[in-house]
């Protein structure tokens, strides 16, 4: 009998750690790093990475993506598309309060989609044009009013794309000059507490928050660490918990990853998609012959630059469009590494052997090595290769004005082809002054077309069928040597349960995160 | 009426105080006129450096219209011709208005400000490890010349100043951090831990060893071989010999006599290091996230934030000057013979 007894409570407890591993713990202090410091966390005036990973806690928008880029519920609870596509209507969540107490209403939104983003926000602005008005029948509902049907409509309400801004703080103020600027008000998560510049940033739990029993943290440090070597001794040490994607050198994640209770994720950059590539400079010189751009994308080992450059963080890159954006196409012009196939496309070109200059990304060491690899690459087929040592700020000009043959880069596709991936392709957008347009100078009317036509369908099969013709005879001209599509892993002590939950990851996501008890 | 002796005695003392004060003036004088020569000098090489501002925070952004660069530019009134982006920096800069950070969107000054104290920490700390070990290592050096003494403390010297200091650092974070987990290898202080009194005061400590430890070893080692290099010329020179000839003591040669003869160069040395105080340490801030000036620079100059930039520099250049003025009235206390007469 004391057997059974035994075994029955040896069971129960077994069953119930087990059920009650994965429960959330309420408290904890969160460790984390932040590279670089953020200029500000106003997310409506700017939106770079540093800043959103910090203000995508304090800040929200409508809506929130999972995995597959499926719109979630975030101050938006529900909402439709009319039949004609064009007319959208959010209902808002109740019981939503800006972190000074002040209650969150539809005029907010109103506000921030119509006054301030279109004045502040650039990306935003270039959508914008597709609505023709919002409107604010009531405090709970929000209508957009679009001028035709735009495809990736629900697909623009991510936190960096569409903060909602608090109208009570920011109307009829100079934006830029707000004193609120260094005190962020938002609905979020967290609340802002403390910036010691230079050291830390300083989140804590917003006691008010409209989903009960979130956030489970009872506070975020971001700490500014500027050197990969220190970030990554940072989290060898314990001193941090949480190692966003990008924050350390990739030779060094094989090493934090196999130590005890470390674990790590790919996933939480679906939305960004990050994308690599060499712009081609089709403007003037060599690159204008389409031969000797085959004959680059050829000569590209990009497997060993993922496995020994990238330590395999990353897939290669079959066209404009990244396998985790949608309307995606497997089925390409094949832009295999081929040497034979590339020196054939070589010897047709009129290439004179003169000396190509290659502009790395100034964002570390691993870029300098691809940039070394490629021209060991790109030598051994015959083509003559100098690289161009840069700072980010002379790379920015370099690109800017096409004073270059080929230049690393990569840029994010925002889960839509026509969010990020028409920009640069289309040849409405090459302009001088900028490097995140059309900077190879690509034009293809044909192109142009599609693009446009697929933007403005709401039919997501109609919007295949016209991407995947894009994506063919984009890779058959190469205007742009593609390189991966990125991987970041986020690395994390275990302990630390759901870190990602979202397709943008840490950025918006440590609400739904938990410190379990070690 | 006082004695004779009492009268020239006071006026020579007011003379001496009166030459003394003419020559601190005119070298203020002069050195705000190098001050705004460097100013503009620095002003027109930022500018010529590739990029600006607004570029960089664009791209920072992911994605930039004209619409928007244009708007980032008239605010920071980049768009003005250059001659005129020039006077105005420099109106400020004359009174002592040292602009608006473009990136982090305040006053320069209240930056240089926030950072100062960490700075000045890291910096002195530094100088005066640096100086008192490199000057009694010197001193040993010099005195055991040719001993095993010599040989040990001369090739530590060589192999700290050889040492690249981001490498030295990173090894250093590495052992007594990682390795050891003697001591916080990063940051100021234990961020969380919200010590106040004298419990913060150990925690800015024990952050402050390593940092402070492998700026200073760096510096110590200059110091060590000037020292060395100098006691052993003056240990050779007629008048050491005379004081040996007269019966004094060793010890009392060396300090009175060398030493204080051989203090000269590590004063000049000490002034120009005491000068770039205020400007940081660029490597060591960066590899042990010491939230100080040098650091600011550093990011500076990455986003092309011209007001902080020049602010930083001409904060810089001031110290370089005043300590450079300071050094040169040292020199008359140490020895008497080049003091300022006319």
């Amino acid at each position: 009998m004391k057997a059974l007894i035994l075994l029955i409570t040896a069971t129960v407890i077994a069953i119930s750690s087990t059920v009650f591993a994965d429960e959330p713990v309420q408290g904890g202090t969160l460790n984390s790093v932040i590279q670089p410091e953020p200029p500000g966390l106003m997310l409506g005036l700017v939106q770079n990475g540093p800043t959103q990973m910090v203000a995508g806690q304090i800040y929200e928008s409508l809506l929130r993506y999972d995995h597959d880029l499926n719109p979630m519920p975030s101050l938006a609870k529900e909402w439709s598309k009319s039949k004609d596509g064009l007319t959208y209507t959010f209902t808002l969540q109740n019981d939503v309060l800006w972190h000074d107490g002040v209650p969150f209403t539809s005029a907010d939104v109103v506000f921030s989609v119509d006054e301030f983003l279109r004045e502040t926000h650039p990306r935003l602005r270039a959508s914008l044009v597709y609505v023709d008005k919002i409107t604010a029948p009531d405090d709970k509902t929000v209508v957009f009013q679009l001028k035709q049907p735009f495809g990736p409509f629900l697909g623009m309400f991510e936190t960096g794309t569409m903060p909602i801004i608090p109208k009570h703080i920011y109307d009829g103020t100079d934006y830029t000059s707000n004193p609120m600027n260094n005190t962020p008000i938002g609905t979020g998560p967290f609340k802002f507490s403390k910036w010691e510049r230079g050291s830390y940033i300083h989140l804590v739990r917003n006691e008010d928050y409209y989903v009960d029993g979130k956030p489970h943290l009872d506070e975020i440090y971001y700490q500014v660490i500027p050197d990969a070597a220190s970030r990554a001794i940072a989290f060898e040490t314990g001193k941090v918990d949480l190692l966003p994607g990008g924050s350390v050198e990739n030779f060094d994640i094989p090493r934090l990853i196999a130590m005890d209770n470390v674990c790590s994720t790919n996933a939480g950059w679906e939305f960004f998609g990050p994308h690599s590539w060499m712009w081609l400079n089709m403007h003037e010189g060599p690159m204008t012959d389409k031969n000797l751009r085959k004959a680059v994308m050829h000569a590209m080992d990009r497997e060993f630059a993922r496995d020994a450059l990238w330590n395999g963080n990353g897939d290669l890159a079959k066209g404009p469009i990244s396998s985790v954006t949608r309307f995606h196409e497997a089925d390409t012009p094949d832009i295999t590494f081929n040497p034979d196939k590339a020196r054939k496309y070589l010897a047709a070109s009129d290439y004179d052997g003169r000396t190509l200059r290659l502009l790395p990304l100034p964002y570390g060491e691993t870029w300098q090595r691809w940039a070394e690899a490629t021209r060991q690459n790109l030598s051994d087929i015959g083509i003559n290769v100098e690289i161009m040592a840069t700072d980010v700020a002379g790379w920015n000009q370099k690109v800017a004005n096409w004073d270059f043959d080929m230049a690393f880069t990569y840029l994010y596709q925002y889960g839509d082809p026509a969010l990020g991936v028409a920009r640069t392709f289309i040849s409405s957008n090459i302009a001088k002054g900028s490097p995140w347009n059309n900077v190879s100078g690509y034009i293809n009317e044909e192109v142009d077309a599609l693009f446009a036509e697929a933007a403005i369908q709401a039919d997501d099969t109609k919007r295949q069928e016209l991407y995947t013709r894009a994506q063919n005879v984009i890779v058959d001209d190469v205007p742009v040597a593609w390189m991966l599509e990125l991987k970041f892993p986020t690395i994390y002590r275990c302990n630390l349960k759901n870190p990602v939950s979202t397709a943008i990851g840490v950025n918006d996501g440590l609400r739904d995160a938990w410190l379990a008890k070690k | 009426m006082p004695p004779l002796w009492a009268q020239r005695s006071y006026t020579t003392l007011q003379l001496r105080e009166h030459i003394l004060l003419a020559y601190i003036a005119e070298r203020l004088v002069k050195a705000a006129f190098i001050l705004i020569a460097i100013l503009v000098l620095n002003f027109m090489l930022i500018h010529a450096a590739p990029g600006d501002p607004a570029a960089v925070m664009a791209g920072e952004a992911g994605a930039a219209d004209e619409k928007f660069l244009q708007d980032l530019r008239i605010r920071f009134g980049l768009d003005q011709p250059f001659t005129v982006q020039l006077w105005t920096y420099m109106k400020g800069a004359i009174q002592l208005d040292l602009g608006y950070s473009y990136r982090q969107q305040m006053p320069v000054a209240e930056l240089i400000w926030e950072r100062l104290p960490a700075t000045l920490l890291l910096t002195m700390t530094a100088f005066v490890i640096s100086v008192i070990l490199g000057v009694v290592a010197g001193v040993l050096a010099a005195q055991k010349q040719g001993t095993w003494w010599d040989t040990v403390i001369s090739t530590f010297a060589l192999l700290f100043y050889a040492t690249p200091l981001f490498w030295f650092a990173l090894m250093a974070s590495l052992l007594f951090s990682v390795v050891l987990g003697w001591l916080p290898g990063f940051g100021y202080e234990t961020i969380g831990g919200n010590y106040t009194g004298l419990r913060r005061a150990l925690d800015i400590g024990t952050h402050l060893i390593l940092p402070a430890m492998t700026l200073g070893l760096f510096f110590t080692a200059v110091y060590m071989r000037m020292t060395r290099a100098t006691m052993l010329e003056i240990s050779r020179l007629d008048f050491v010999k005379t004081a040996r000839a007269k019966g004094l003591r060793n010890s009392v040669i060396q300090r009175r006599h060398v030493l204080r003869n051989a203090l000269l160069p590590v004063i000049t040395l000490a002034g120009l290091q005491a000068g770039q105080i205020v400007g940081g340490a660029v490597l060591t801030e960066t590899v042990f996230a010491w939230p100080g000036i040098g650091r600011l620079m550093f990011e500076a100059i990455n986003q092309r934030d011209y007001n902080v930039i020049l602010g930083v520099f001409f904060v810089s250049a001031a110290m370089v000057l005043l300590f450079n003025l300071i050094t040169d009235l040292l020199y008359g206390v140490v020895d008497p013979r080049i003091r300022i007469t006319k």
